[in-house]
């Protein structure tokens, strides 16, 4: 089953394609040409030998015995996102759309990013492939994930920092925007997650929709079973889309977003847009966002600056509102102490933000039925956060 | 013909181009952007915008998005936008607002058909709402009697700028170039066909916008355009000038500049 969307790009009442003007033309262009690339068997081989040979895919699953021990009970596999090339779940995505940015003869790509790894993700691929590469980065987010700011110039991009409202995602992907409204004839703009107008939040699944179908044949042929519960972090929800999109079919299988519950739901200073929430249109896109009284968008916090971000896909509130998928959140310090959780138990540093789905499972753990079968997909790994988790989990040098 | 028709009409008749200045409402203060309003309806204005500020102003360069940002932190809201156009309407010409969708989304359309509607706004440039989307959205603002107008761009291509001639009110906005708003040096080349090409296919005036900030661009779209938006240019004089008691005057000096034979008051 892989709900939507129709026609117009809708998830029942969300999504939809709420951009200006200029823009409709290269989201038109970008439509004909991805539905183009799907059904063509050259585009898929080139693809698939990109995620098998440069990406490193397909990602093991692994078996995480000393965390269950931890946990106490349930019985559970990490996918391990983690260990594809630059270190995180992007890349799937930004080899596909570069590809498409090639076929269509787009020689410039733009994308936005905010704890630097969609940004690290689209730089490696323009290297590949020669495309020249601009990054628009928020100044705090610049600061927090300063490595990967490196990373991105060591490979070759322009990163430009942006410096207007919270100076995080959300401000990025608003500069983005602005550089593809004017460069569109000769710029693709490789968004990061699924987001955005249409056809963004269905392509980019499609592209991570590889997770899952691995996760699922890797899971059966170790188990024998399907599992009981998928967890997964949703900040634009492209990780949690690519795992739960292979097993929506699966009734069975019950599955968890985990949203950043940053500081809590009561302080507003958070990213979980269900619990405080409600739906409007932010970056072309109809769904739930922070906003005010008066719909303008909310400031957001999270430790994990992948999650920072005020709207979360259309999909996602389409299969919440389904009842499909279940959303919680996990604050910034159940996120650290999973952080050091998994590194101690299982010599895995996980991102910030993968942290949150194993956050969320410390909490829940106790009242999962015994030897659940839990499967967790491990995102990105933590190098990137190693600077903060040392100053928030006082770990000097 | 509904006023913002006649507006056009006695600009031809006049034998120029109708003149559309935009500031953003409630920039720097709802009370000193009321009297700019006024100013730019006592200085000639055919049509007034007033831009409604928003958080995440996509389609704003940084001139106005700065803008934006001195009216929200001075208090504006959609709300007290309206409150702004019900305070100019009654001594005023056609008065049209420029806003994100999301705001108008916040307080629910039918409720800000009805109070934009008592508010005496005439027109509606919703910026994130293309055709495709804004049907439920064009129904209601017409059974309130006021007239959405929508946007053409230079990448629109033919089939949907039909589309946008159907959906639009009295006349079309044309971006005159690909990007975001600010102030240029020139009008791009293709402009003037670009224009041609939306008249001929929709049969609606053309008024043309997006970086136009010099008389030397007023006086070539002159030629093609049934009229002309200049934002960026007169927002700088606010953001430039906004402590000055003088405000209003300044920004008389600066229509003149722009815009010959307006501006005398």
């Amino acid at each position: 089953m892989r709900p939507g969307p129709d026609a117009r790009g809708r998830y029942g009442r969300y999504g939809g394609r709420y951009v200006p003007e200029t823009l409709m033309a290269p989201l038109l262009e970008l439509e004909e040409a991805y539905e183009n690339c799907r059904i063509d068997p050259s585009f898929q081989a080139e693809l698939d030998r990109l995620l098998r040979d440069y990406v490193g895919r397909p990602t093991p699953l692994t078996r995480a015995e000393k965390l269950e021990k931890a946990l106490g009970g349930a019985r559970i596999h990490l996918k391990r996102e983690d260990l594809n090339h630059t270190g995180a779940h992007k890349i799937n995505n930004t080899v596909g759309q570069a590809l498409l940015a090639r076929r269509m003869g787009k020689r410039r790509v733009i994308a936005e990013t905010g704890a630097g790894q969609h940004g690290v993700a689209s730089a490696t691929v323009a290297a590949l492939l020669d495309l020249e590469c601009v990054i628009y980065m928020g100044e705090e987010d610049m600061a927090r994930q300063a490595l990967n700011v490196v990373r991105m110039r060591l490979l070759g991009a322009r990163v430009v920092p942006v410096s207007s409202g919270s100076r995080t995602l959300k401000d990025a992907i608003n500069e983005a925007m602005r550089d593809w409204v004017t460069n569109c004839r000769t710029t693709h703009y490789i968004l990061g997650s699924v987001l955005g107008a249409h056809p963004y939040p269905k392509m980019v699944r499609d592209f991570q929709s590889v997770i899952g179908r691995e996760a699922r044949a890797q899971y059966l042929a170790a188990e024998g079973i399907l599992p009981d519960l998928l967890v997964a972090c949703a900040g634009g929800g492209s990780n949690s889309l690519g795992l739960f999109s292979a097993f929506l079919g699966d009734l069975g299988v019950e599955m968890v977003g985990v949203e950043a519950g940053g500081e809590g739901i009561a302080s507003s200073r958070h990213a979980a847009r269900f619990p405080g929430g409600s739906p409007g249109i932010l970056h072309g896109t109809y769904t739930y966002l922070l906003q005010d009284d008066d719909g303008n968008i909310a400031s957001t916090h999270s430790v994990a600056a992948g999650l920072d971000y005020p709207a979360v896909g259309p999909e996602h509130a389409f299969l919440r509102d389904l009842g499909r998928v279940r959303y919680e959140v996990a604050s910034d310090q159940e996120a650290l102490r999973a952080f050091r959780l998994l590194a101690r138990s299982e010599g895995i540093l996980p991102a910030l933000e993968s942290a949150h789905a194993l956050g969320w499972l410390m909490r829940a753990a106790p009242e999962l039925p015994t030897n659940a079968r839990v499967l967790i997909n491990l995102s990105g790994r933590g190098d990137k956060d190693v600077d903060q988790a040392a100053s928030r989990l006082g770990i000097g040098p | 013909m509904s006023k913002i028709g006649i507006a056009f009409d006695r600009a031809r008749k006049e034998g120029r181009l109708a003149f559309i200045p935009y500031l953003t409402a409630g920039d720097p203060s709802a009370d000193r952007s009321l009297a700019l309003f006024l100013t730019l309806c006592r200085c000639g204005a055919d049509l007034v915008e007033l831009g409604v500020p928003f958080s995440d102003p996509l389609a704003d360069g940084a001139i106005n998005q700065r803008s934006a940002q001195r009216a929200l932190a001075a208090g504006m809201t959609l709300r007290g936008v309206l409150e702004l156009v019900s305070r100019i309407a009654p001594n005023s010409v056609p008065l049209l607002l420029f806003t994100y969708f999301n705001p108008i989304l916040r307080m629910g359309v039918e409720e800000f058909a009805r109070l934009a509607a008592k508010a005496g706004v005439d027109g509606v440039l919703a910026s994130d709402l293309p055709v495709e989307e804004g049907d439920e959205y064009r129904r209601i603002l017409a059974s309130h009697g006021i007239e959405p107008i929508f946007l053409a761009a230079p990448t629109t291509s033919a089939s949907r700028l039909a589309a946008v001639g159907e959906a639009t009110g009295e006349f079309v906005y044309y971006v005159s170039r690909t990007g975001v708003t600010g102030e240029r040096e020139t009008l791009p080349p293709e402009a003037r066909e670009k224009v041609e090409e939306i008249r001929r296919i929709t049969g609606k005036r053309v008024a043309v916008g997006f970086g136009i900030s010099r008389r030397s661009q007023v006086e070539q779209a002159a030629s093609f355009a049934d009229g002309v938006v200049i934002g960026s240019a007169l927002v700088r004089t606010v953001e430039e000038s906004g402590d000055s008691e003088d405000l209003p005057a300044l920004m008389e000096r600066r229509i003149r500049e722009l815009f010959p034979g307006r501006g005398s008051g």
